[in-house]
């Protein structure tokens, strides 16, 4: 044999031991439906960006594979008989994916943070239950008076306001997460780019592409590393769900977040059980304006959300890609039972009647037809659905008008307390509590978009806030308060979110829960 | 010429100047502002995030910091995309946008060229037939349904290529987004050439140059066709602006990381720097284009000259 020829077998056989080596490493190709807009976990708010941080960092609490809540940073935690001190001991040897150990001092420093009006967190409110946290974000109070303090390097005391028992849940949203301080102070803003960029999680972050990819792989000084299986996550921004929909029957993608729901049966009848629905925490819902005629009439109200045929909405505009919803707590929270209106188990004919029973009550008839305008920001389905409503509320003599602004302006108008009748409008939960539903119809709330107010309503919500340390009595007590708000029609809610995942059968661990949430570190590829 | 070029370039500063002072009011009429979403900010929240990002001084101080920002080459910050700045945006997207875009115009000129001389040559027969006929299908079929359909026949049914990704410019991911691009610019090529050809193809200076006995090839490429294509130069221009400069459609539908999205999502988001950061690029490219254009005229006909 010539030297040349043994040299060149030499190097074929090193490219085959290369492959056979590059071909043990697990890759997932995980379709996400949009980039986030940041990875900096103090400046992101949507659940798209929630999936890569999950990743990326590690909360002192997390959720895992079925959303349940699981000691994450911390390990183990006390609270004081009063609800107001959390003492959380954190993990014992773990560290940043630079060696360095995670401490309580990291912790004070990144609640300090995402609270500081120069960071211009968009979740800082998060943090607001905490002792002073309001008052350090509106600069009222100094970042040293926040209720953080850290005893030792392991164990960290947080002090709150005042009870709030869904205060462990808050903390496995992103916007708690800790941040490596060091990294940030020597790089400033150029600390969360691909090689740069700290953190605790079970990944870190190899590369970024905006609109092509993002590549996470396998931390391996992350405390349970042992257990993590899949080495690279390649975060896929799939914003054409029909494109997505080709890449995943192709095999580019091994998962995504959605599909075009508009074609759920035929996907169904194709993917059989790849395609995973099932309800998720977030309401689709009409706000009314409260504080003005004809709508500050609760009666009116009542007759239009009677008259409103969910089913049909769910079914034919939604393809049962969202479920009829009678409450502004959708089901899916342990131990707590959402205040469904009363008309829920009527049919749909009955309701019709009693509506129309209540406009005739009310004086409008074919001389004085009511009419109402639908303000809803662009979306084919939300078009659908107020289309829809038009056609089921013109049989009662109700004409209604559509208005449609891209989404921008939409909440632009909502927030700034324009003048409309009915607008369109959702909520999805960041945490697994009622709390966070049925705050957004509290008089100060920024998202009270109905301008609705009930002091009845004020009275319970502040008596379950003061049941904060017997979760049984606040959950009835939120109830009551829901019970309040839904007899009211404070807001009509009109459908349930659900999730739509589509899943290859390669992959292990990918469990259906309503926060849809889906760790890469719980999930086995075969 | 040096000279006319120059006095080009400096006409456009005040048109430069004027684009982005119209457009940095413009954007600003529209109601709603970056932070505006579906779940509401917290008003405090909302304050020091206008803070940070200048929103909360007047407009026109706002635009006098913008000016003095661009004049240094700064784009700013994205608002929605805070991670990165304008620049970084483009950095990485215009590159894939222009290389895209490039070979789309390339491809649509020649390709489009040789079936407008074809269809001049045997005008009103067979092949001229079936040229207009693909040219009236390029212009006509829209993007969205092109996409799709090559998708769904070349990557899912037939296996030769990926759906959709740039997979770092690799010609397998190239073929379809081209050919997408290229299809309506194809048909519109072939029609002009078409037309001007079989004007050139009856002028006086090719019948002398088909009595002095030339061949058939030597008359067409080389009498005819210079003539011919001038009409193709001053549309390609434009054209080659737009190409370059990406597609929305083209690039959600095969998800490739070019600028084509950001003029509109920007929009949509109120993302005024970016969006402002847009309209200075693609005005520069129609800008250069459009001087190219003229200076290539020149080139080509002895009747233009520049001093």
């Amino acid at each position: 044999m010539t030297t040349a020829l043994r040299r060149l077998l030499l190097v074929a056989a090193v490219l085959l031991l290369g492959v056979g080596q590059a071909s043990a490493e697990v890759v997932y190709n995980r379709g996400n439906s949009a980039d986030p807009e940041s990875l900096d976990p103090h400046k992101t708010s949507t659940v798209y960006e929630a999936h890569l941080l999950r990743d990326l960092f590690l909360g002192l609490t997390i959720q895992n594979a079925r959303s349940d809540l699981e000691p994450g940073a911390a390990e183990s935690w006390t609270v004081s008989p009063d609800g107001k001190v959390y003492t959380f001991k954190l993990r014992q040897g773990a560290t940043w994916s630079n060696g360095d150990p995670v401490t309580a001092d990291d912790f004070v420093y990144s609640f300090r943070r995402l609270l500081d009006p120069a960071t211009a967190a968009e979740y800082a409110s998060m943090l607001y239950v905490v002792q002073n946290g309001e008052e350090v974000n509106t600069k009222k109070a100094p970042p040293e008076s926040l209720g953080v303090k850290a005893i030792d390097p392991s164990t960290l005391e947080v002090t709150l306001k005042s009870a709030t028992p869904y205060f462990l849940e808050m903390l496995t949203h992103q916007a708690t997460y800790p941040v490596h301080r060091a990294s940030i102070e020597t790089l400033g803003a150029e600390w969360i780019k691909p090689g740069k960029l700290v953190s605790n999680g079970a990944y870190t972050l190899a590369e970024f592409v905006p609109n092509d990819h993002i590549k996470l792989v396998k931390n391996p000084k992350f405390y349970d590393a042992a257990k993590v299986q899949i080495d690279v996550v390649n975060y896929i921004p799939t914003e054409d769900r029909s494109t997505a929909l080709k890449r995943y029957e192709a095999g580019e993608l091994d998962s995504n977040d959605d599909m075009p729901t508009e074609q759920l049966a035929d996907i169904r009848a194709k993917f059989k059980d790849q395609v995973r629905v099932g309800p998720s925490l977030g309401t689709y819902y009409y706000a009314f304006k409260t504080d003005k005629e004809p709508w500050s009439n609760p009666k009116l109200r009542r007759a239009l959300s009677m008259a409103i045929d969910r089913d049909f909405l769910a079914e034919k505009v939604w393809s049962n890609s969202m479920i009829p919803g009678y409450s502004m707590v959708p089901p899916g929270i342990k131990g707590y039972e959402p205040a469904i209106a009363d008309y829920a188990a009527m049919s749909q004919l009955d309701r019709e009647d009693e509506a129309k029973k209540i406009l005739t009550e009310l004086g409008y008839g074919p001389d004085k037809p009511l009419k109402m305008e639908i303000r809803f920001n662009t979306s084919e389905n939300h078009k659908n659905t107020a289309v829809a409503i038009q056609e089921q509320l013109k049989p009662l003599g109700i004409e209604v008008t559509l208005l449609n602004t891209d989404t921008k302006t939409h909440y632009g108008f909502l927030e700034s307390k324009g003048d409309f009748d009915v607008a369109r409008a959702a909520w999805i939960a960041d945490y697994k509590d009622p709390e966070t539903f049925l705050g957004i119809s509290r008089k100060s709330s920024g998202n009270n978009y109905a301008s609705w107010s009930s002091d009845e309503y004020e009275q319970l919500m502040n008596k379950a806030a003061e049941a904060g340390d017997k979760p049984d009595e606040r959950f009835k007590l939120l109830s009551q308060a829901e019970k309040v708000l839904v007899d009211d029609t404070g807001n009509m809610p009109l459908l349930y979110y659900s999730y739509h995942n589509l899943v290859s059968p390669k992959l292990k661990g990918f469990e259906d829960n309503v926060m849809d949430v889906h760790p890469t570190r719980f999930i086995r590829k075969e | 010429m040096l000279g006319y070029v120059i006095r080009r370039l400096l006409t456009a500063i005040p048109t430069l100047f004027l684009i982005v002072t119209i457009s940095f009011f413009l954007i600003r009429i529209a109601p709603g502002g970056p932070f505006n979403q579906e779940r509401g900010l917290n008003p405090m929240v909302k304050a020091n995030l206008e803070r940070l990002y200048r929103l909360d001084e007047p407009l026109w101080q706002q635009y006098l910091h913008y000016l003095g920002d661009l004049l240094q080459g700064n784009l700013g910050p994205s608002y929605n995309l805070p991670d990165f700045t304008v620049a970084d945006l483009f950095r990485v997207g215009l590159p894939v946008s222009m290389e895209l875009g490039s070979m789309a115009l390339i491809f649509a000129l020649v390709a489009g060229g040789a079936l407008g001389i074809v269809a001049a040559l045997y005008q009103n027969r067979a092949g001229d037939y079936a040229v207009v006929a693909l040219a009236t299908a390029g212009s006509t079929v829209p993007n969205f349904v092109v996409a799709p359909l090559y998708q769904l026949v070349f990557a899912l049914t037939l296996n030769l290529v990926p759906v959709a990704g740039w997979g770092s410019g690799s010609f397998a991911n190239m073929i379809g987004p081209v050919l997408t691009l290229a299809l309506p610019q194809l048909a519109v090529v072939a029609r002009l050439m078409r037309g001007s050809m079989i004007e050139a193809l009856r002028s006086h200076h090719v019948r002398t140059a088909r009595a002095l006995g030339l061949s058939d090839a030597t008359v067409v490429l080389k009498h005819a066709l210079r003539g011919a294509v001038l009409p193709i130069v001053s549309y390609a221009g434009p054209a080659a602006a737009n190409l370059l400069t990406g597609s929305i459609i083209v690039e959600s539908i095969f998800a490739i990381p070019g600028i084509g999205r950001y003029f509109i999502e920007a929009a949509l988001n109120r993302d005024y720097t970016l969006v402002m950061g847009t309209v200075v690029v693609i005005a520069v490219f129609i800008i250069v284009f459009n001087l190219l254009v003229d200076l290539l005229y020149a080139a080509l006909d002895p009747r233009v000259r520049y001093d």
